[in-house]
């Protein structure tokens, strides 16, 4: 992709906006359309724009595996333990009215909590698929295509 | 204790929900016993947690439990009564006797780098499975299904060390799973039309005025067929038997003794629950669809388990022809025939459980399960070999076994319905068991051992352990049957009260 020097630029140029985007999707979702799921796959589409532009091997070193690892169970641990959050402070599984001491502020903070899990778990997940596809041609030398 | 224990029916899911995404970080370091020994502690909750809701609602009343604190019909809700209790506590059960059994077996048969996300494959499927069963709303099944389905599919491609056909098989139950699962979300869809509500006691209520409509009925139709295809009705069984074969010893007894239970479950629910045999369709789908589907699954199965040279096809096979009885107990839809399905639902669960806990053993010292290497296996396994053939005794329905008490009640609902020559049939079907059983005793006994100079050794303590407590459970609740009977009895009558 050496030569491809308009795409490079262009999508330097377009990745932040799409990250930006994202996380505007994410945090508005509770007034507007959006939503964790909706944020988590153009926040994962920005990581895998720079994987196709620049190849995977330099996109690893920005989101390295392992890193994919931890997020992929802390977007859904951070949605599980919300869920023991509102057992724990006396209301039922799931029960965001206990979460603040207005009901109202609590179903914000509880729908604003599990919705950045999702959408980290989202994103990771989106990452890892296109990984294990993208990853797969390794395994050919470049010389036997 | 008493913070805790309204919160049951919830925590029963929940707990290994979170446990899935904790296990996983036990790949940092590569903590791959704890990773089991976690998981086993899980089930072990899990088991105590069905076991304390089952005695509540036995003994007490139903419990519900509105998720979010959302109220019923609008919210999600749990809702534990007999039956589901009892799915519950096999499900749970059949866990936490066959981890201690996993570790080795899957150090065996799973390649090291995967055995962490392997156990997280399971904490979901078992997460699924549970929710499957404890929920009381019908979307909520749904959504259940596919964490245990697609969870499913991935613990069986697992078994790609083995035996690279564990990737076609897995992909072939994708499929027809995916087909399955999409045909019961359309039938929930049809009936959300009609009704405007998804939970199944509110669904129950607002479907009686309408029985003649035609949205109902496709809707009805839909939810059958793909319940029939998650639980390998015949003709709709062919996913099973190579999914069975190929999975890792620890997830075909697993499967076996729960998956297609859970699904026989839900059918339950929407047969009996939801529509209930005083509409006519249901009626006429218990004579014309169950019933003949169910005597050609008994024989079908039976006989193609005969000419197998697997033996953990044979078996697969033979779960065949067993669901053939349980919905051959639906079909007949009176007390004694309802009794036998959930009787069968527990007792399968225990003699599969043993059934496929020995082939895991012979799996761990042979490498293979086909008939042909296990010559003269009874001398240098005898305690392995020897539980085999006792849950094939049971398999077969020896008189003293599970399997006798689920024919037996099965016997009286067909006579009670009046059809007498399907209990002939039923015995028929018993003597085709007593075939492929035999074959494994000609071949593990009469036949002399074919690699004599290498000497095989007993399979180790702590999977002979789980296996024998299966097979002593499958011989004390064929001969004190008191207490799952009282269940099954229990059960039958809800189910079948609303009727007169």
């Amino acid at each position: 992709m050496r030569h491809h020097l308009v795409l490079r630029v262009v999508s330097k140029m377009l990745i932040p906006f799409i990250l930006l985007f994202g996380l505007y999707v994410q945090f508005h979702g509770d007034f507007g359309p959006g939503g964790g799921f909706q944020a988590g796959v153009i926040f994962a589409a920005a990581f895998i724009l720079y994987a196709l532009v620049f190849g995977d091997d330099q996109a690893r070193k920005v989101v390295p595996d392992k890193a994919l690892i931890l997020l992929v169970p802390l977007g859904l641990l951070i949605y599980a333990l919300t869920g023991f959050a509102g057992i724990l402070l006396g209301g039922k599984f799931l029960d965001y009215d206990v979460l603040s001491s207005d009901p109202t502020h609590g179903q914000h903070l509880g729908i604003l909590v599990i919705e950045l899990g999702v959408g980290i778990t989202v994103t990771a997940v989106m990452i890892s698929i296109f990984r294990a596809y993208a990853g797969r041609t390794k395994a050919i030398d470049k010389e036997d295509w | 204790m008493n913070f805790i224990m309204p919160h049951l029916p919830v925590l029963q899911v929940a707990i290994p929900l979170i446990a899935a995404p904790i296990c996983v970080l036990f790949t940092f370091g590569g903590h791959r016993k704890v990773a089991w020994l976690f998981t086993l502690a899980v089930s072990w909750v899990c088991f105590l947690i069905a076991g304390a809701l089952l005695s509540r609602v036995l003994l007490d009343t139903d419990i519900s439990y509105a998720i979010g604190n959302w109220p019923p019909p609008f919210g999600i809700e749990y809702r534990v009564d007999p039956i589901n209790a009892f799915v519950l506590l096999i499900i749970s059960g059949i866990s936490a006797i066959a981890l201690p059994f996993a570790r080795l077996s899957v150090e065996k048969e799973i390649e090291t780098d995967r055995h962490i996300l392997f156990y997280t494959s399971y904490l979901l499927c078992l997460t699924g499975l549970l929710g499957v069963t404890i929920t009381g709303d019908a979307f909520n099944i749904f959504v259940f299904l596919e964490i245990s389905s697609l969870s499913t599919y991935v613990l069986i491609a697992t078994g790609v060390r083995q035996d690279r056909r564990a990737l076609t098989a897995a992909y072939n139950y994708l499929i027809l799973g995916t087909i399955g699962a999409t045909f019961f979300v359309i039938g929930i869809g049809l009936l959300y039309m009609v009704t405007g509500t998804l939970n199944i006691a509110d669904l129950a209520e607002r479907l009686q005025p309408l029985s003649d409509n035609r949205v109902v009925h496709a809707g009805f139709a839909f939810i059958v067929i793909g319940m029939g295809l998650k639980l390998a009705l015949f003709p709709m069984h062919v996913w099973l038997p190579n999914a069975y074969t190929y999975a890792p010893s620890l997830v075909t007894v697993f499967l076996a003794a729960t998956s297609t239970k859970v699904s026989v479950y839900v059918l339950l629910r929407f047969l009996f629950t939801v529509f209930g045999p005083s509409y006519d369709f249901v009626n006429l789908t218990f004579e014309f669809v169950l019933l003949p589907l169910a005597i050609v699954a008994m024989f079908a199965g039976s006989i193609t388990a005969i000419f197998q040279t697997n033996a953990k096809r044979l078996f697969a096979y033979s779960s065949v022809a067993q669901l053939g009885y349980m919905m051959l107990g639906v079909a007949l839809s009176n007390i004694p025939g309802l009794m036998a399905t959930i009787l069968h639902i527990f007792n399968h669960a225990l003699m599969k459980g043993a059934l496929f806990m020995a082939l895991g053993c012979v799996m761990y010292r042979l490498g293979t399960v086909s008939l042909g290497s296990m010559k003269g296996l009874g001398r240098s396994m005898p305690w392995t070999m020897g539980a085999l053939i006792l849950g094939g005794l049971s398999l077969i329905g020896v008189p003293g076994t599970v399997g006798f008490i689920s024919k037996w009640h099965l016997i009286l609902g067909t006579l009670e319905a009046g059809f007498w020559p399907i209990a002939i049939l039923i015995v028929a079907s018993s003597l085709l068991a007593v075939i492929y059983i035999w074959k494994i005793v000609e071949v593990a006994y009469l036949e002399k051992e074919i690699n004599q100079e290498k000497t095989l050794k007993e399979a180790p303590i702590s999977m002979l352990a789980p296996l024998w407590v299966l097979v002593i459970l499958n011989f004390y609740f064929g001969i004190d049957a008191d207490l799952t009977t009282w269940v099954a009895r229990n059960v039958a009558e809800t189910f079948l009260g609303g009727e007169s």
